[in-house]
């Protein structure tokens, strides 16, 4: 796990993307290789805001072992203001979540290698009440 | 191209075989198919296996080799190929097989789909299956298979009304009809309340929403028409068997609520087939999560996108319905053995086809069965025709 | 060159606890804690949250407020007791998540509850002499407190993150630091949780330390308790910096505004500098602040501050009180879950 983590660091602690300068189209996680454009894309980096709104959500309650402490949390699918479309978990309660709720990134702990190993941080989403 | 014909079918048991290891379920279900095709075994002339993952499940790669070893196949030199699209191996080891026929490579193949999944922990099991999705993107972020079903299900009620309620009726259904299946791993029926209470796993999905992952294997023996007609009489043809792709992660699909690789598997496989979704007389579809099922009734052009509940609700897709889907009892209740079952769904539908289905047959000439890889980045369709 | 605060950000996470919950289940009165040690609730770092976390979110406020380029801070420091790694600095982690690119001086620091501001003199150092251009100094912990020991009542979690520079809204006018060898409170390596030395932590440590910083700074620059219109000191209980100010002649209402330990708990290296940045939310042109932390082992940091005409335009919604007072509060085996202590297989 550990290089192919390190490779995307950039990628993950913020969310830096791509869009195809070619046909405009913007994505995230980031890609090499316009699908639309193929041999005529033209790749560029790019960061999104990190704001958007929930297109659907779930609460998962059967979880993975490296997430069991924390039991259930929302995964949610976030369509990003001026953005792509992103799977991620948002940080806020059962009650609280709901289809179109506005959300903004945070800088979050994701999992880790056991007690002893590498924290693997990345970009999670909370409510954004403004 | 030559017209391709299913000769022979056979199936292991699915469920928690502990006292059977994998060569074991893969030979049974291979010789079965031989003798319910009344071959001898040397005239296959090439084996395609479905498997997902031997080598996370059993520390084993070169599955195709072992399988040709343990059939006597080796001995021969016939040439073995493991294919892989996750949950949809077996549906790409039935199409290459079909494939390598229907071009005139070869006149009689094998294709079968195994897959042991108890001989590791659940959790690894879990994790094993979450591989089908974008390790990277989805699973480390923690969204789990069920979670992207999830995700569609609530995108699904939403935007056409779909309940809890309705999903709850195909896990129902299915295991009404698996409680007429000898081979299913669950043969005890179940009601709504049943699956409605059932523990939580990834809301709005239940437990009794998602099949199981079970061990199995399944086999059918193709051949071309005129080789076909030395063996049987009541031949079952492949009319057509179609394969598409969609996007990996479910952020990349334009509607979560559309498995475009159905879409485009189910329209080009009508129209190599020559028929219309209206002269389908019985379906398997790839039921992981019962919200695959009500998505499949619109992916495939059985009633308009969004209209999959009412499906359910009228009974059109029940056992005695004018459309019935999964009579074997469907992923949910003959168990989920991952690259065994688009071999097990062709098993059912010949068996239909023949009329060999016993108490869960049903009348019909044409049928078709929908394999899944994941969350659908891979579909697989094949069209079967007694005709 | 008048280098000072450039910018400040500040982050506390979302969970609260109340005294009386924790002394409901160790059997306490609560009316003494809170009469005693002067602390109604703290905050809690939810299960993804850590040293690392927080000082991001606060760092990138602080970006975001000044619309300072991430590419022109020139070093960043991170003072913790409960850095995420003993070996592998937080320092790097927040570099890549601000966007820093590969160019600056980093190190972690340490110190008790002072290793943030300690960050902050080392920054303005770098900045005056003109080795960098931009500094960022933060201070963070998510500290940890033995089960039914008094700590438990006001060891929390948040941080604040300054950006030291040229052109500051808080220019430093004086800095200076006291210094001794004082076993009051400390943690061997590989210990989970700290030990202290009980009254010791008092007269000997804590008001040695932070009574000599002030006297000296005020001293050297002319200055009596009346000359400021903001005292902010180490806030390790709600006891401690009230009898401090008055010991240095400073009235209730210059220290009210940082007094945010009542309310959040001590943040340890967040502390001092949380109820600093409390005070730069309302402070006005021309209006001049006191800053003295305390780090156990021991030492303080003080400094002078003067706010410049610049604050006016910096963006300080949400202020450090708005989230202080924007809480989720849980119970006692929650806080016992979300603080790891409960030993798992």
């Amino acid at each position: 796990m550990l290089p192919r983590f390190w490779r995307k660091i950039k990628y993950r602690y913020d969310i830096v993307g791509s869009v195809c300068e070619t046909c405009n189209t913007k994505y995230y996680p980031p890609r090499n290789f316009c699908p639309i454009c193929r041999r005529r894309s033209s790749i560029k980096e790019e960061m999104f805001e990190g704001k958007g709104k929930v297109l659907s959500y779930t609460v998962v309650h059967d979880t993975p072992e490296e997430y069991k402490l924390e039991k259930p949390y929302i995964i949610a699918l976030i369509e990003l203001d001026n953005g792509p479309v992103i799977t991620s978990q948002v940080v806020c309660s059962e009650n609280e979540i709901r289809t179109g709720m506005r959300v903004k990134k945070a800088f979050r702990k994701y999992f880790e290698d056991g007690e002893d190993g590498i924290i693997y941080y990345g970009t999670k989403f909370v409510p954004d009440e403004d | 191209m030559e017209r391709v014909a299913i000769i022979g079918v056979g199936q292991s048991e699915f469920g928690e075989l502990w006292d059977s290891g994998f060569r074991e379920i893969v030979l049974k279900a291979g010789i079965d198919a031989i003798e319910d095709a009344g071959l001898e075994g040397k005239e296959i002339e090439a084996i395609y296996i479905g498997n997902m993952s031997g080598g996370r499940y059993l520390a084993q790669e070169h599955i195709a080799a072992l399988i040709a070893d343990y059939s006597g196949l080796a001995e021969l030199g016939v040439p073995a190929t493991r294919v892989e699209a996750a949950d949809a191996s077996g549906g790409l080891a039935l199409r290459q097989a079909y494939l390598s026929v229907a071009s005139g490579v070869h006149d009689i193949v094998i294709a079968a789909g195994a897959e042991k999944v108890t001989d590791v922990g659940s959790e690894m099991t879990t994790d094993i299956m979450a591989s089908s999705a974008d390790r990277e993107w989805e699973g480390f972020v923690g969204a789990t298979i069920p979670a992207l079903y999830a995700l569609m299900a609530r995108k699904h009620f939403e935007m056409y009304g779909t309940t809890p309620e309705d999903l709850a009726r195909v896990s129902v259904k299915n295991h009404k009809n698996g409680a007429l299946n000898p081979k299913a791993q669950f043969r005890r029926e179940i009601t709504v309340e049943d699956v409605l209470n059932s523990p939580k796993v990834a809301e709005p999905l239940r437990l009794l929403d998602c099949a199981p992952l079970s061990d199995g294997a399944a086999a059918v023996i193709l051949a071309n028409e005129k080789i076909a007609k030395e063996y049987a009489d009541n031949l079952v043809f492949i009319k057509s068997c179609t394969q598409a792709s969609d996007y990996l992660a479910l952020h990349s699909r334009r509607d979560i609520t559309t498995m475009e690789a159905v879409r485009k598997a189910a329209s080009l496989a009508y129209k190599m087939a020559e028929v219309s979704p209206q002269n389908i007389d019985v379906v398997e579809i790839h039921d992981s999560f019962t919200i695959a099922e009500i998505m499949a009734y619109e992916d495939l052009g059985f009633v308009e996108k969004g209209k999959g509940a009412e499906l359910i609700r009228e009974g059109i897709t029940e056992l005695d319905g004018s459309l019935p889907v999964n009579p074997s009892g469907g992923l949910k209740a003959c168990g989920h053995a991952i690259g065994a079952t688009g071999i097990r769904q062709a098993v059912e539908i010949t068996s239909q086809l023949r009329g060999e289905a016993g108490k869960r047959q049903v009348d019909c000439e044409t049928g078709l069965s929908l394999n899944i890889g994941g969350t659908g980045a891979t579909a697989v369709v094949t069209i079967y025709g007694v005709v | 060159m008048k280098a000072g605060v450039v910018a400040y950000g500040t982050y506390i996470p979302r969970f609260r606890i109340r005294a009386e919950e924790i002394a409901r289940v160790w059997g306490e009165n609560p009316e003494n804690i809170r009469s005693g040690l002067g602390v109604f609730q703290k905050s809690i770092p939810d299960i993804d949250e850590d040293t690392a976390t927080i000082s991001v979110e606060a760092a990138r406020e602080a970006i975001e407020r000044s619309g300072i380029d991430p590419e022109r801070i020139g070093a960043i420091f991170v003072g913790s007791e409960s850095h995420p790694y003993a070996v592998k600095p937080t320092a790097t982690i927040v570099g890549d998540a601000l966007g820093c690119g590969n160019f600056f001086h980093a190190a972690d620091f340490e110190f008790a509850c002072k290793a943030g501001t300690a960050g902050i003199q080392t920054c303005l150092g770098m900045v005056k002499s003109r080795m960098i251009e931009f500094g960022l100094a933060i201070g963070a912990d998510t500290s940890q407190s033995a089960p039914g020991d008094p700590l438990e009542y006001s060891a929390s979690a948040g941080g604040a993150a300054f950006i030291i520079g040229d052109k500051p809204i808080a220019e430093i006018e004086s800095t200076l630091s006291f210094t001794s060898d004082t076993p009051d409170f400390w943690r061997r390596e590989g210990q989970p949780y700290p030990s202290h030395g009980g009254r010791f932590t008092g007269t000997p440590a804590y008001f040695r330390h932070v009574i000599s910083a002030a006297r000296k700074i005020m001293e050297e620059n002319g200055y009596k308790a009346e000359d400021f219109d903001y005292a902010v000191f180490h806030q390790p209980n709600g006891k401690f910096p009230v009898r401090a100010a008055r010991m240095l002649g400073f009235r209730k209402e210059q220290i009210e505004q940082g007094l945010v330990v009542r309310m959040v708990g001590n943040t340890y290296s967040g502390s001092s500098i949380l109820g600093f940045s409390a005070v730069l939310d309302i402070a006005k042109p021309g209006e001049k602040v006191l800053l003295v932390s305390f780090g156990s082992g021991a030492g303080s940091d003080a400094f002078i501050f003067n706010i410049t005409d610049r604050i006016e335009s910096y963006p300080r919604k949400p202020a450090v009180w708005d989230k202080i007072n924007q809480g989720v509060h849980v119970d006692y085996s929650t806080y016992l879950k979300l603080r790891k202590k409960i030993k798992m297989k």
